[in-house]
């Protein structure tokens, strides 16, 4: 039956948030605006120099571009854990607990958060341009690559968000916590790792899987030797890593959600 | 509070990376910014974006959608004054909750490069004294811009995504190409954040920078207060 029921749900989402269409317009040019700055920022920064961590303009830029969609497409299903605490402390989070669904898909369906596809559409734009500047040599394999790794990037920023917003289980007012996490692995992977320092790079790109949204497989589609020294097949295992944080964040979600207590409200 | 600071300092740390990467790749300095600079340059950054409360609440925008703004507005008070009395409070608390924290992660952690007179850091509290009022004007006109918009939600979603780059917290303003340069030193987002950086780096005159926010902040409350009285105007009282 809950096959039936989420499609329904994520439909009934979108038609009331399509039928305030001046409100929605606002907010779609917002997210481009927003997804844009970054892109600017960059921009600027490449008018000073000629090379980011050994990368050049067009190749930041395509790892600006994958982190974005990648953050675009989870922001647009997990992003709706921001609002974790407010089910929590108001203790709504029981009306979940009652219903014969998953908690995590039903919170990920309350509110698809359509004007996301703003910033999916100003990062898609980056990718096909910076796809069309920087020297590939195209192989079926890398076709599939490219197409897989913003998909791949948005498991694993799920799978983050997922694990960070956990926290709230326990401290109520946790989200700045997981913000640290969750937007900041944003700002982390959309730049070549190699310009981060070493503790900082340990905990955004290996124990946070960021490294694996965009970076890794940039190296790959470009080519590259990384220049931490991990050898190319790294690059075509973002799949594989998104598969495995899913699984980790499922474990820690069951395990946060049996360490739930209403508020008694 | 632990909560925000932790996201505050790992955007410090993410931005540092990127500046300090840019820097190397130039050879060590770009528009007067060594390393040292730049650290010190994000760290404040980092510090008075709490202070002087970039991205507010949108407060009082709800209580105008709701009409509680009523309420406020037949008190025996001037609503912006007082406001601006309750902002320049919380910043006081904010001074040590949010601007000094950051600092002195930076001052013990980095490269940091201190002011080169005594004289500057009185100058640069002023300054960010300034630029929280100028920010104050900013948050206030946003808010009521909801008597008109009743909805403001967009224009506060623009304010927030657009203010870190026009007030050069993301990236100092001096990096900007040439004509971007000029025409954001003419328009009042640089005095929110670059102006008492500047003052603190010691680039440029700061007698003249807190000379141009002083003028800054007459400015956005006069058009404030003006707004505000014409939107006093369109008040209509349902009932009772």
């Amino acid at each position: 039956m809950a096959e039936f029921i989420y499609p329904k749900l994520i439909g009934a989402r979108l038609r009331s948030q399509l039928s305030y269409r001046a409100s929605f317009a606002m907010d779609f040019v917002t997210q481009v605006l927003a997804q844009g700055y970054e892109l600017i920022v960059i921009l600027i920064l490449f008018t000073q120099i000629n090379a980011l961590g050994g990368f050049s303009k067009n190749e930041v830029l395509l790892m600006y571009a994958f982190a974005g969609a990648a953050f675009g497409v989870a922001d647009l299903f997990a992003g709706q854990l921001d609002n974790l605490p407010t089910y929590i402390r108001t203790g709504s989070f029981d009306v979940l607990l009652m219903r014969p669904l998953g908690t995590l898909p039903q919170i990920m369906c309350s509110d698809i958060r359509l004007r996301r596809i703003g910033r999916i559409t100003g990062a898609l734009a980056v990718m096909i341009y910076a796809l069309t500047h920087v020297e590939i040599a195209w192989t079926p394999a890398k076709v599939v690559l490219t197409i897989v790794t913003p998909l791949a990037g948005a498991v694993i920023y799920s799978a983050v968000w997922v694990v960070a917003c956990s926290i709230c289980f326990w401290i109520v007012e946790g989200r700045e916590f997981a913000n640290a996490v969750t937007y900041g692995s944003n700002a982390f992977t959309s730049y070549p790792i190699n310009v981060y320092s070493r503790p900082l790079r340990w905990l955004m790109a290996f124990i946070v899987p960021g490294a694996f949204v965009a970076y890794y497989p940039s190296l790959a589609l470009l080519g590259k030797q990384d220049p931490l020294g991990l050898p190319g097949w790294v690059g075509w295992t973002s799949p594989l890593v998104a598969a495995l944080a899913a699984v980790v964040a499922g474990f820690v979600w069951r395990f946060a959600v049996r360490h739930y207590r209403g508020t008694g409200s | 509070m632990l909560a925000g600071m932790t996201t505050n300092v790992v955007f410090g740390l993410l931005r540092v990376a990127v500046l300090v990467a840019a820097l190397k790749a130039a050879n060590g300095e770009i528009a007067d910014y060594d390393i040292a600079a730049a650290n010190t340059y994000v760290w404040i950054g980092q510090g008075l974006l709490g202070f002087v409360l970039l991205w507010g609440t949108n407060e009082l925008a709800e209580r105008v959608r709701s009409g509680d703004v009523v309420v406020d507005l037949y008190r025996p008070w001037n609503l912006q004054g007082a406001l601006l009395a309750e902002d320049v409070g919380r910043g006081g608390y904010a001074f040590l909750t949010r601007l000094a924290p950051p600092m002195a992660f930076g001052m013990l952690l980095f490269p940091f490069q201190f002011p080169a007179t005594a004289a500057q850091w009185p100058l640069f509290l002023v300054s960010g004294l300034l630029a929280l009022v100028i920010s104050f004007g900013f948050r206030f006109l946003i808010d009521i811009s909801s008597f008109w918009l009743i909805d403001n939600r967009g224009l506060y979603g623009f304010w927030n995504i657009s203010s870190g780059l026009l007030c050069g917290l993301t990236v100092p303003i001096a990096f900007f190409p040439g004509w971007a340069r000029e025409v954001l030193w003419l328009t009042p987002f640089p005095a929110v954040l670059q102006a008492p950086i500047d003052v603190f780096l010691g680039h440029g005159d700061p007698v003249e920078l807190l000379l141009l926010q002083a003028f800054w902040a007459v400015v956005v409350l006069a058009i404030g207060h003006f707004t505000l009285q014409r939107a006093v105007r369109k008040v209509v009282l349902q009932g009772g």
